[in-house]
């Protein structure tokens, strides 16, 4: 009995290749979209995973000097003489390439650079040339040197490690260490660090890594996007397998009626998709690996240049997205079919087995509430809602309260423009419309999603580039920043320039901890460039002159946000007490709390920091000479000394990169909307004969016919897509303002872009029109003989 | 007795006078009874609660010995599966299947196909050239012939025709109707006929009228 | 002792985490090193120093010791000295490594340590005159080598006791030039073997104060020895006679054994092949292994016939070449205590 049920359930597909493809493909589309999009935000984890495991990061203490200036040896020998068992590193780069030195002999076991040494020749690593260990494809990307290249494939991308000795040669910093790694279990006895390395400030081992804070930020855009666009596909498929089941109605009442059980019949059903879902599954993972695939050198690129965050290029098929994905196609299936599976156990025998006309019955009163609710929801969220789920609920619940309102509003439209048509075929057209509406309105869903997403992702990428350039702007507002390895150097630099640039600002930092949290500290130089390019987000009344007077200190946004230090509210400070806060600055990306204060108080509190960095202000155009200069007198090696407009390049070609990697997304999510519009008004084609052929009879052309069906298609994209606008806004608003906040502390202004809607806007109806033009096509080819069957056929 | 219905009374919760009140009939072995009636006499309801289709509200339906009244969706399907079969006035043929699927169909889901008596069944209703065809492709007399084959095909002891031939034009409906009594009678199967056309039911071996929720 | 060459040569020779496979190469980079010669006078105090020109070289040190209430207690000290290539020099890139091991060894409880460090950067060193080896916090230091302060530190012990020579440096072989085959390899030893040793243990319980007598090994040579044994069982044993008795078993197709014999009253005898008997009489299973920790020893020349018992049969050296190594007390012809080290006893 199974097999004959079966091969009846099977049937219906054969018979409706159609159908069939638009459920596999819109299964497929919406979990490729998201395995990509997964498989992209797996692969780069893996990889600052594997860069941090390098060293262990985060899990292992560290020690370093406050100011971050160099430890010496003498005072690491002092520290392992005195039974601390700490090993060295520097990091520096040499052209793209991060280069770790390490002291193998002393290396904490179980670090990833002590399994990279596995199998490594000793004597060759430990004895100058050396050796340096990476991935191939990162050794081709060093400059020369003579130590001897050794791929390592167990390395992370983008990251050497060579011995300390070797990697001071070659960044040319003998004599220094960056910091100590503590190992875990350190012996009886030991000295208190104070009296043996006072300078040196323990951190204890952290959980996550600074790297993957910030990167989360952009892995948290892309999962948002991966899921709107498997949200976009559970549409179509829920438009798909909501068809097959109201057609096969009447097949499932004759095979009641012929004596199979219906708990069989269900249980068939669900075993009938959840086999296409795995197919269609299978088939997404493979789609979304090429798209990974294809985008991930711009991620790698992207994540390379904007965070300094080391991706392989190279994608590995992990099981955690192929066992998401395969999920997310079950999951979504059923969400899609629970309806349907539901009327259909309670649809009584003898119902009647013609099709109810297909989703009428969704369009009701009782979904406008659910809509109303939902938004309702939404906006409780944005007032009261704590946390990122509740920012990740107001997305869903905004989303889907948008989509189930879409409808109802269209209905009302059409039915106001019906009541104003003149003209009988004017009116029939709106008519007909209004008629058709229940048979697209999963279909324009779809695409009200697909262009809300857009909406909201690209605003919320253009915003983050417009913030982040004025933060460059910002941050970078000196022509030339110079990096000196000790005092010494410093006084030399600093006398080799004097009478040369416009104003030396000395750079000086140190950690400490304030509130709970770890914050930077700032000694800031009183000179125009920070009042001209310092935007404040809050700020007490001439906050530059009382800063200037040491009256107070300015803190990043968040710092307030963490600490809850508002305006006037005290920062306690290492000696002398606290100061009140003057002003809030935005500081975009940056993991953790800074605070300025003048150069004056900084020195005054904290004597033992020098300043070793500098910014120099001078005419843009003098800037390559200076840099000669500096590099001949002084003799400061190229690495030290970087020019703003370098970086500024450097950095808006990343967020290029980043808008590459995004625009590909929005135009396959709109495509996936074309596609399904193009599925409903295929099968509405068919349905349609009835309601065409009279029309025709009566003297309309089927060229006629066929251009109003294209307009029809036409119009309807674009009341959704005005609709849609809204609704992206809105969703825009919610990423900036509320999960943004929530997740890293701080909130992205939003800017408009209304060029970009405009192009959205065209893109859909182009969408929208090439959707419609093969189905209108076929309609002005029919023989005239289909549409008289239409009168001889009538059921 | 193959078919004994005792004091059946059904009443729907949307209507205010019961369909029927009280209906008490046997039909015995390879019997061939006609109902006929008026409109909305209730005389579909009746075949329906003999065919496991719907639920009596009082009285007994007892099929080839077993009562379904006490039975639930699956026991009543199985019925339905093994001893009845149903032709209904739109020919429920699986759009998706062919000819030969659907006739093969009900057979197989009673497990007891048999290729040859199909085979056989096709010819005799003048099926055989159709049988790779798809139900939309066949006229309405075929299509109903293909219904009473796939009926017949799973051999019942007790077939329900409700108005068979109500569909088709006069000249293929008696076509139609006389293959039909011809197989059932070479069956052994007992018919009950449901139809409004008294001309059909006389050719019947009894005939019974329901009028008013009663059998007269 | 020229069988702890072999120990230092198999320990830099076998798999260390990360690291090991590295002093792998050390085999093919032999030339150019100073090698052992007869004719060479030892000088102190400057042998007690490092001769960087040499391969290998080691300070190797193990005491008995008693507690208040008569426990015994085992110390080990070791610094192993090894050159990538026969020169000094300063900073990371110098070709001298420095490898430390220390343990403690309660009837209980075995606490072992190990440390590794470059010498170019001063982590870790030996200078003669006043005399200090160190590595990281660990030393061995005193006026001369008469007077020494020894320390150790681990994550579960620590140690700092006193050393007092009571007796003169005894030069093995012929005036310190020890031959150790046929085919001529050979190093240049020489050992402290009775040392007064108070001091204080620290561990989990606390801190105990101890007396005993300590041992001391110097050698260093650039030669390995033949590789066709499987391991050796070392001792050293103070009878309560005063005597001493060192003497090992390399295992192999043909087992070859060695003694020296340091009477009470200072004189030095070496005995050659077979002179030198041991046999396992106990096995016990540590870290994965079946040992042998109880013994018939014997010397048969000098009439001597004991029985060794481990203190702690668990007495593993969890380093990154692992081995056994604990102190043992004596019964039979004599009574006393000493020191066993075995090796390659496989898993």
């Amino acid at each position: 009995m199974t097999a004959a049920l079966l091969s009846a359930l099977l049937s219906h597909w054969w018979r409706n290749p159609v159908q069939l493809f638009t459920l596999l493909a819109g299964l497929s589309l919406g979990t490729a979209l998201w395995t990509g999009v997964q498989a992209i935000n797996a692969e780069a984890r893996a990889s600052y995973d594997d860069a941090a495991r390098t060293l262990d990061e985060g899990q292992l203490a560290q020690l370093a000097t406050a100011s971050g200036a160099p430890i010496s040896e003498q005072t690491y020998v002092a520290l392992r003489r005195a039974g601390w068992l700490v090993s060295p590193v520097i990091e520096g780069r040499l052209g793209s390439v991060r280069i770790i030195g390490i002291d193998p002999l002393t290396l904490p076991r179980d670090t990833g650079a002590a399994r990279m040494m596995t199998g490594a020749d000793l004597s060759g690593f430990l004895i100058p040339p050396g050796q340096i260990l990476a991935q191939a494809e990162t050794l081709n990307r060093l400059p020369d040197t003579d130590a001897a290249r050794i791929a390592t494939p167990g390395a992370a991308p983008g990251v050497a490690i060579t011995d300390i000795g070797v990697a001071q040669l070659l960044l040319n910093r003998v004599g220094q260490i960056d910091r100590l790694m503590v190992t875990p279990e350190q012996p009886l006895g030991q000295r208190p660090l104070a009296d043996v390395a006072p300078d040196l400030l323990l951190t204890a081992a952290q959980g996550s890594t600074d790297v993957a804070r910030l990167t989360d930020s952009f892995h948290l855009n892309l999962t948002a996007f991966g899921l709107l666009s498997f949200v976009v596909g559970l549409f179509i498929v829920h438009g798909a397998i909501g068809l097959a089941f109201e057609q096969r109605r009447p097949m499932l009442r004759s095979l009641r009626a012929l004596g199979a059980p219906l708990n069989r019949l269900i249980a068939l059903m669900v075993l009938e998709l959840a086999g296409l879902a795995l197919i269609a599954g299978g088939v997404g993972i493979a789609l979304g690996y090429a798209m990974a695939a294809a985008l991930l050198p711009d991620v790698a690129a992207t994540l390379r240049g904007l965070y300094g965050a080391e991706v392989a290029g190279q994608l590995v098929l992990r099981p955690v997205w192929v066992i998401s994905g395969l999920a997310m196609a079950l999951g979504g299936t059923a969400a899609a079919a629970a309806g349907s599976l539901w009327s259909l156990a309670r649809m009584p025998l003898l119902a009647s087995a013609l099709p109810q006309a297909w989703g009428a019955a969704r369009t009701g009163r009782a979904q406008v509430t659910f809509a109303l609710v939902l938004l309702g929801l939404a906006g409780a969220l944005t007032q009261w809602g704590q946390g990122l789920l509740a920012g990740f609920v107001l997305l869903g619940a905004l989303l889907i309260g948008g989509a189930l309102l879409l409808p109802p509003i269209l209905r009302a439209v059409l039915h106001w423009a019906e009541a104003r048509a003149r003209g009988p075929l004017a009116q029939w057209f709106w008519a007909d419309t209004r008629q058709q509406l229940p048979g697209l309105s999963l279909a324009l869903m779809a695409l009200l999603l697909a262009m809300a997403a857009n909406v909201g992702v690209s605003t919320m990428v253009s915003s983050f580039r417009l913030t982040f350039v004025a933060f460059l702007d910002q941050r970078l507002a000196s022509e030339l920043y110079v990096t000196t390895a000790n005092p010494a150097e410093a006084d030399r630099v600093l006398n080799s320039l004097e009478g040369t640039v416009d104003a030396v600002l000395p750079l000086l930092s140190m950690r400490q901890s304030v509130a709970g949290q770890p914050v930077e500290l700032y000694g800031a130089r009183d000179h125009a460039t920070y009042r001209d390019n310092w935007h404040l987000l809050q700020a007490v009344p001439d906050a530059w002159d009382a800063l200037a007077r040491g009256e107070g200190v300015l803190i990043n946004e968040q710092l307030f946000r963490r600490a809850g230090l508002g305006l006037g509210a005290p920062v306690p400070l290492a000696q002398g007490g606290a100061l009140p806060v003057l002003g809030i600055y935005g500081d975009y990306g940056n993991p953790i709390g800074q605070i300025v204060l003048t150069e004056a108080e900084f020195r005054a509190r904290y004597p033992e920091v020098t300043a070793l960095r500098f910014g120099l202000r001078l005419d843009p155009g003098r800037v390559p000479d200076l840099r000669a200069k500096l590099q001949a007198d002084a003799g400061l090696p190229a690495s030290g000394i970087v020019d703003q407009a370098a970086i500024k390049a450097l950095s808006l070609d990343v967020f290029e990169r980043t808008f590459l990697v995004t625009s590909a997304l929005n135009m396959l999510t709109l495509a996936v909307a074309g596609f399904a519009i193009l599925m409903g008004l295929l099968t509405l084609a068919a349905m349609r004969l009835p309601q065409m052929a009279p029309v025709w009879a009566l003297g309309v052309t089927r060229r006629h016919l066929a251009l109003l069906d294209l307009g029809r298609a036409l119009l309807l994209a674009a009341l959704t897509g005005v609709l849609a606008l809204p609704l992206g806004l809105a969703l825009a608003w919610a990423l900036l303002a509320i999960v943004n906040v929530e997740a890293f502390g701080w909130r992205l202004p939003m800017s408009l872009f209304w060029m970009d809607y405009l192009r959205l806007g065209v893109f859909a109806l182009l969408a929208a029109a090439v959707a419609a033009a093969w189905p209108a096509w076929r309609l002005s080819r029919m023989k005239p003989a289909r549409l008289l069957g239409v009168f001889r056929h009538e059921r | 007795m193959l078919l004994h219905l005792q004091d059946v009374t059904k009443i729907y919760p949307s209507a205010e006078l019961p369909v029927l009140r009280g209906v008490t009939l046997d039909v015995a072995a390879g019997e061939m009874l006609a109902l006929t009636g008026e409109s909305g006499s209730g005389k579909s309801t009746l075949l329906h609660l003999i065919g496991g289709l719907d639920s009596a509200s009082s009285g007994t339906v007892a099929v080839n010995g077993v009562d379904l009244t006490p039975l639930d969706d699956a026991g009543r399907a199985a019925v339905r599966r093994g001893t009845v079969g149903v032709i209904f006035q739109q020919f429920n043929l699986i759009p998706s299947l062919t000819v030969a699927g659907n006739i093969a169909f009900q057979a197989r889901l009673a497990g007891c196909h048999d290729a040859g008596f199909a085979h056989d069944l096709a010819l005799r209703l003048g099926l055989v050239d159709h049988l790779t065809r798809y139900p939309e492709q066949l006229s309405g007399g075929q299509q109903q012939r293909v219904a009473i084959a796939r009926t017949l095909a799973a051999r019942p002891k007790l077939v329900l025709a409700d108005e068979p031939t109500g569909n088709l034009d006069e000249a293929t409906a008696d076509a139609v109707f006389a293959l039909m009594c011809e197989l059932v009678r070479d069956s052994g199967a007992a018919l009950v006929l449901v139809t409004h056309s008294g001309r059909l039911a006389a050719r019947l071996d009894r005939r019974l009228h329901l009028s008013g929720g009663l059998l007269s | 002792m020229s069988v702890r060459i072999w120990l230092l040569l198999m320990l830099l020779a076998a798999p260390l985490t990360g690291l090991a496979q590295g002093f792998a190469g050390l085999g093919s980079r032999a030339e150019g090193f100073a090698l052992p010669s007869p004719d060479r006078v030892l000088q102190f105090p400057a042998d007690h120093g490092a001769h960087p020109a040499f391969r290998i070289e080691w300070w190797y040190l193990t005491a008995n010791m008693t507690g208040p209430d008569g426990t015994p207690y085992g110390l080990q000290w070791t610094l192993f000295r090894s050159a990538l290539a026969p020169e000094d020099g300063q900073g990371w890139g110098a070709p001298q490594l420095w490898m430390g091991h220390a343990a403690v060894t309660t009837p209980t409880a075995h606490h072992v340590t190990e440390r590794l460090a470059r010498g170019g950067i001063g982590q870790a060193g030996v200078t003669a005159a006043p005399f200090a080896a160190w590595i990281d916090d660990w030393s061995l230091t005193g006026p001369d080598f008469d007077h020494l302060r020894l320390t150790a530190s681990g994550p579960d012990f620590a140690y700092d006791v006193n050393l007092q020579a009571r007796g003169p440096l005894v030069l093995h072989g012929q005036n310190g030039y020890s031959v150790k085959s046929a085919q001529g390899q050979a190093s240049h030893y020489y050992s402290q073997p009775a040392f007064a040793l108070s001091g204080t243990l620290r561990l989990a319980e606390g801190e105990v104060k101890v007396t005993g007598s300590a041992w001391l090994d110097r050698e260093w040579s650039s030669q390995p020895l033949a590789q066709d044994q499987t391991g050796w069982d070392w001792f050293s044993l103070s009878f309560d006679s005063g005597d001493k008795l060192m003497g090992f078993v390399l295992r192999g197709a043909d087992d070859y054994t060695s003694a020296t014999w340091i009477g009470a009253d200072g004189t030095v005898t070496s005995f050659k092949d077979g002179a030198f008997e041991a046999r396992p009489l106990t096995w016990h299973n540590v870290a994965g292994r079946s040992v042998p920790v109880g013994w018939q020893v014997r010397l048969p020349i000098r009439g001597v016939d004991v029985t060794l018992r481990a203190v702690n049969p668990d007495a593993w050296m969890a380093t990154s070449v692992p081995y056994w190594e604990g102190p043992v007390t004596l019964t039979g012809s004599h009574d006393g205590v000493g020191y066993l080290e075995m090796t390659g006893y496989g898993e």
